[in-house]
């Protein structure tokens, strides 16, 4: 017997920490645990060790050929590792290239808005319903108590089609038809269209968008219109605004309200959104007027009933910081692009 | 309504902080616009007199003045004596004035800041001020002043600080005053309201000591006002009121500074002692005051009557007016005099040597003034006061602080007593106000003891019954909104106040629907922005000419317009028929702007005259309709892509795209008709229209319109009746099992006649698969040396595949041969030599 176990274990451990590639790997198999490899060659030598030493030296041999083994094939596992991560480093792409451009759209902002607007109120319970853009006088002013002399009716405020039809100044109209049409209990909002015939600039479009809102049932009261509109002002603006209500005039509501809201931007302190007050104007409301009620055929002592209507290109640009009404009409896709 | 806060306090206290007051005015009903101090900000100012003032050699308009400032002052900025200021204003050289100087180092209005300078190579120790230069509107400063400077009253001190020595640290408060409070187009109905929401007490003019305790008696004229005028109404439903009082001895002049100053803070301009009395008191009552020079009423009679069809009229302004039958004049024996609530006539006006003169204190119909006013195309402060609503209450009192400020300003002589003609007095009516009602409706708990005193406190004559259940209320005859129960429930949530009423959610079991079509336009647009598209929004109303842009066809539907009477313009004076022309507007405006591959869509109504004569409101047809379309980006079967991306997303099947030569509005050659076959029709007309339905077209742009749009390169569009689409829409989804065995796949080249459609091909394979053919998809077209001229290569995939078994070549080659055979038959296109 030439060499010790251990001493073969020794030097195979020297050889092995010197292994470089996967054919340094293969030799040192061969020259270990080969056919005539060193290990095997000290397994056969078992029979010439005296029988009293042969079980403990079987054990250190068996010892040193597992041992061995798993530094080679761990050896190859590892190569085999490090070589494929070096190819994967190879295939590196650079990550900072832009992505495709995957054609994609955007909704309106307008639209976006008045998706908003509906989906609160849908949670509150509300159905969306639509009216004409095109109107009669009476849905239109008459029935909803507007003096007949009232300067809003005049050729310079309303577009007119004929004598009796017109361009709907606003969403009211609406309420109207609602209440001709069907009983209480009504909840009902109604986005759309409206025209007056203002010349365009920075704020005023003769085409603009509004979102009406009724609520008729028995038992409805003016603290149910402050909770209803408080609770759409946190949903739309967050819910930290807090609202206000001032007296006002609409000729179908009594009594009347505009709607304030802390300026969501400054918290109330005062900036150049809510020019320094430190509210907002955010729409109008009121208590039906038993006259619009009287219309609908309701019992107007049994009904009561809210409603309001707000500015959908204003709440648009409060939300956004839109600063020039006409933007939404130009449709240039670089605005458009920007609420997709 | 600009109302200065020293006038305001004239008849109420206010002894809360300007903030607060304004605060807690809004908060009960009267919005204001804006708060504004003409002292803030402001120092430096000192009253001067001016010692002398002469032109500067070679300058056209500067003046350089001595001015007297006072020692103090003279010696901060010089040696104590007068100092050395240029001036442009011509009305500087009249030495001895006293003027407001801004010394160097002085504040103007919006933080201007004085300094010494050299004006044509002369010292200016700072600036004579005008009016303008003070904050005031050019609009409220006497015509005299307002191309120079403001000449001050001669007992102001010189060197005294200019803004407390004349009065100039005034707070106006400008009211937003809604339509339905005409009675706060004043400084009385302001101060009413102010004593409400304060508790205070209203103090009214008090003319006692002008006129003597009974306030329109003992004047200090000779006689009395019916020696001098006789008042006759001949319309009494068109004028309820009319008080005529004279006043005698006048000297036109100027008005006492505090006067003019007053008008001038409220926005209105002092013109003489007369004219601005009258202004005065319209602004103080807010009642309308026309004064005559009693030598222009012949036989010293007023007649208030109609006009005649074709009178002319020579109004103050100096502009002859056409009248008509219906307008309502004040006249004399023998001619009109003035156009009665809305101007004076030129025969009748004040003038420097008028000695005598009737005030007319009275109230006309609104109605009638409101259509006079509109049809002359004339709008005064008096009309418009009328128009809103005068309380014809107000007219006696009116007349007498005319005639009060008429004595106490030394501007003439009043004569005792009035000629009251008030055939329409009407008493204010009694309105039951139910408690519980008011609570029902507030949604509150307010005792009626509280009610009554809220009532009481707007001047109400509120009256409890013996059971506590209803309060008879009597309104100030001033408040003419005030006409029904609900009106009150207004006032008593405004004095509550509306931020201390509860905020609830109402209970209901109210549940929320959606119309099918706002969802499935909800459900088109997500389809459409997924498929590249962007949405628009544009005007509904257009150009006319859009039709003749787009080429529509002579007598197409589209050109049947619903007109405005009266648009902005004629870019806006027509309703909508199709949204195509906006759609190419859009487009086009991107494309001008550099927006490269711009993909758009908008979903709109259109409108149409009803053929039928409109439905029972005489309404035009609104449907909605859906366009998209795109430049640069593509070609037709990338829009038919995305057309077929929406219809799926409706569940619109059985589409078919029939070609369509003659739109006029796309290429001949490029355009197909969307038709969708509707199988079942029920026998409700409602269910829509069955067979093959034309929902809309699709294609290439016309190069012609294209260019009209400034287009060089093909632009594409769809046009579809969103209306059909809902009708023909179908969002139920039935599952089908999936198909587990492989499927058997065949790709074969046909040669063609151009002339040959894949619709065709496809129709002729599905017809013969025998049930094993799933599909046909067309995956390649060659034109080329190959194919030769007029011929083309059509490659499909036929895929092939049974529930049962897996199929083999030897399964379908019957059938695929067929399949060929017979598209070989019906087209002429075989399979291509490989």
């Amino acid at each position: 017997m030439e060499k010790r176990p251990e001493q073969v274990l020794d030097e195979a451990k020297a050889l092995l920490a010197e292994a470089r590639d996967e054919s340094d790997f293969e030799s040192a198999r061969i020259k270990y645990l080969g056919r005539n490899g060193e290990v095997t060659a000290l397994l056969k030598a078992m029979g010439q060790i005296p029988a009293e030493e042969r079980k403990e030296y079987g054990k250190v041999a068996n010892a040193v050929k597992h041992e061995i083994t798993e530094l080679i094939n761990g050896g190859k596992a590892r190569l085999a590792s490090e070589g494929r991560a070096a190819k994967l480093m190879s295939e590196r792409i650079d990550v900072s290239e832009p992505g495709a451009e995957i054609p994609f759209g955007a909704l309106h902002p307008i639209t976006q808005t008045i998706d908003e607007i509906s989906r609160i109120f849908i949670g509150l319970g509300y159905s969306i319903t639509e009216g004409p853009e095109v109107e009669t006088v009476f849905h239109n002013f008459d029935a909803l108590n507007a003096a007949p002399n009232h300067p809003s009716r005049d050729l310079t405020d309303t577009f007119y089609i004929t004598e009796d039809t017109l361009l709907r100044t606003q969403t009211s109209p609406v309420q109207i038809r609602t209440l001709m049409n069907s009983e209480p209990p009504i909840k009902v909002i109604s986005p759309g269209r409206c025209f007056r015939a203002d010349t365009p600039d920075a704020t005023h479009s003769p085409m603009f968008h509004q979102v009406e809102g009724l609520l008729v049932d028995e038992g409805v009261t003016m603290a149910d219109l402050k909770g209803t509109l408080d609770a759409f002002a946190k949903r739309m603006f967050g819910p930290g605004v807090a609202t206000k209500f001032r007296p006002h005039f609409f000729p179908f509501t009594e009594p009347s309200a505009e709607m304030d809201m802390s300026c969501f931007v400054c918290g109330g302190e005062g900036c150049r959104v809510c020019k320094g007050s430190g509210w907002i104007e955010i729409l109008g409301c009121g208590m039906v007027h038993p006259n619009v009620l009287k219309v609908g055929g309701l019992d107007t002592e049994k009904y009561t009933g809210f409603a309001f209507g707000m500015g959908v290109e204003r709440i648009a640009m409060l939300k956004h910081g839109i600063d020039d009404i006409r933007l939404f009409y130009e449709n240039d896709v670089r605005f458009i692009g920007q609420f997709a | 309504m600009l109302v200065p806060l020293s006038w305001l306090k004239e008849y109420v206290d206010i002894d809360v902080p300007v903030g607060e007051f304004a605060e807690r005015m809004i908060m009960s009903g009267s919005n204001i616009e804006t708060v504004k101090n003409f002292a803030d900000g402001v120092s430096g100012l000192v009253i001067g007199q001016v010692v002398s003032a002469e032109r500067i050699e070679g300058s056209d308009h500067l003046n350089v003045c001595m001015v007297d400032v006072g020692s103090e002052r003279g010696a901060e900025h010089g040696d104590g004596g007068p100092l050395q200021i240029v001036c442009g204003a011509d009305n500087v050289r009249q030495p001895g004035i006293k003027v407001i100087v801004s010394l160097p180092g002085a504040v103007l209005p919006g933080g201007f800041k004085i300094k010494k300078t050299k004006l044509f190579g002369t010292v200016s120790n700072g600036m004579i001020c005008s009016a303008q230069e003070l904050g005031f509107d050019e609009k409220s400063v006497p015509v005299d002043i307002r191309e120079g400077i403001w000449v001050m009253p001669d007992e102001l001190n010189v060197g005294a600080d200019a803004v407390t020595e004349a009065g100039l640290d005034e707070t106006v408060i400008d009211f937003e005053i809604t339509p339905n409070r005409p009675d706060c187009l004043s400084i009385i109905g302001i101060a009413r309201e102010a004593a409400a929401v304060f508790g205070k007490k209203l103090r009214y003019p008090d003319n006692s000591a002008a006129l003597g305790e009974s306030g329109a008696g003992s004047g200090s004229g000779a006689g009395a006002a019916a020696d001098f005028v006789d008042v006759v109404i001949e319309k009494p439903e068109l004028c309820p009121r009319y008080v005529a009082r004279v006043c005698t001895d006048i000297g036109i002049k100027p008005s006492p500074f505090w006067l003019q100053k007053r008008l001038m803070f409220a926005g209105m301009r002092p013109i003489n002692n007369i004219v601005d009395i009258t202004n005065y008191v319209m602004l103080e009552y807010g009642h309308p005051i026309h004064a005559f020079d009693i030598k222009t009423i012949e036989g010293g009679t007023i007649v208030v009557d109609t006009a005649a069809d074709g009178d002319r009229f020579t109004t103050l302004d100096g502009k002859e007016r056409g009248l008509s039958a219906d307008m309502l004049l004040i006249k004399d024996r023998a001619k009109p005099v003035a156009i009665a609530g809305v101007m004076g006539g030129q025969n009748s006006e004040i003038v420097q040597d008028t000695e005598t003169i009737v005030v007319e204190a009275a109230n006309f119909s609104a109605d009638s003034i409101r259509l006079t006013s509109k049809r002359l195309g004339l709008r005064s402060e008096a009309s418009s006061r009328f128009e809103k609503g005068v309380s014809a209450e107000l007219s006696s009192g009116a007349a007498d602080r005319v005639c009060a400020l008429v004595a106490e300003t030394g501007s003439g002589k009043v004569v005792s007593g009035a000629v009251d003609r008030y055939p329409g007095k009407k008493d204010m009516p009694k309105i039951d106000v139910r408690v519980k009602r008011m609570n029902g409706l507030l949604g509150t708990d307010i005792s009626a003891g509280d009610m009554v005193s809220m009532l009481q406190s707007l001047e109400m004559d509120a009256e409890l019954n013996s059971d506590g259940s209803v309060i008879a209320v009597t309104p100030p005859h001033v408040r003419v909104d005030l006409k029904e129960e609900v009106d009150f429930s207004e006032e008593i949530a405004r004095m509550f106040g509306y931020n201390e009423l509860g905020s609830t959610l109402h209970r209901d079991n109210a549940e929320s629907a959606v119309p099918e079509s706002w969802r499935l336009r909800a459900l088109a647009r997500g389809a459409l922005v997924g498929a590249g598209y962007s949405e628009i929004q544009t005007y509904s109303f257009v150009s006319p000419k859009g039709a003749d842009r787009i080429a529509l066809p002579d007598g197409a539907a589209g050109r049947g317009f619903v007109k405005l009477i009266n648009p902005l313009g004629e870019d806006n004076s027509v309703m909508r028929t199709t949204l195509l022309p906006n759609l190419l507007d859009i487009l086009s405006g991107n494309n001008n702007r550099g927006n490269d591959a711009v993909r758009l869509f908008e979903i709109g109504n259109t409108f149409r005259a009803s053929a039928s004569g409109g439905g029972d409101d005489g309404l035009p047809e609104e449907r909605i309709s859906l366009s998209m379309g795109f430049y640069g980006a593509g070609g037709f079967y990338d829009l038919k892509g995305a057309v077929g991306i929406l219809l799926a997303k409706l569940g619109i099947g059985g589409v078919s795209y029939v070609p369509d030569e003659a739109t006029g509005s796309w290429h001949p050659g490029r355009c197909a008709r969307v038709e969708v076959l509707r199988g079942a029709c029920g026998d409700n007309a409602d269910s829509g229209p069955c067979g093959a339905v034309a929902v809309g077209h699709i294609g290439e742009v016309h190069p012609d319109v294209a260019k009209e749009y400034g287009f060089d390169a093909p632009v594409f569009a769809a046009e579809l009746d969103f209306n059909l689409l809902v009708s023909l829409a179908d969002m139920s989804r039935d599952y089908k099992p999936l198909r587990r065995h492989p499927a058997l796949t065949l790709d074969i080249a046909l040669l063609a006649d151009e002339g040959v459609t894949v619709a065709e091909i496809e129709k002729i394979a599905a017809e013969n698969g025998s049930g094993l053919l799933e599909s046909v998809k067309l995956f390649d077209v060659y034109r080329g040396e190959q194919t030769g001229a007029g011929k083309k290569s059509l490659a499909f995939n036929l895929v092939y595949r049974a529930d049962d078994r897996t199929l083999t070549d030897g399964d379908v080659a019957d059938i695929h041969a067929a399949i060929l055979k017979k598209i070989a038959e019906a087209t002429g296109a075989v399979l291509r030599e490989a």
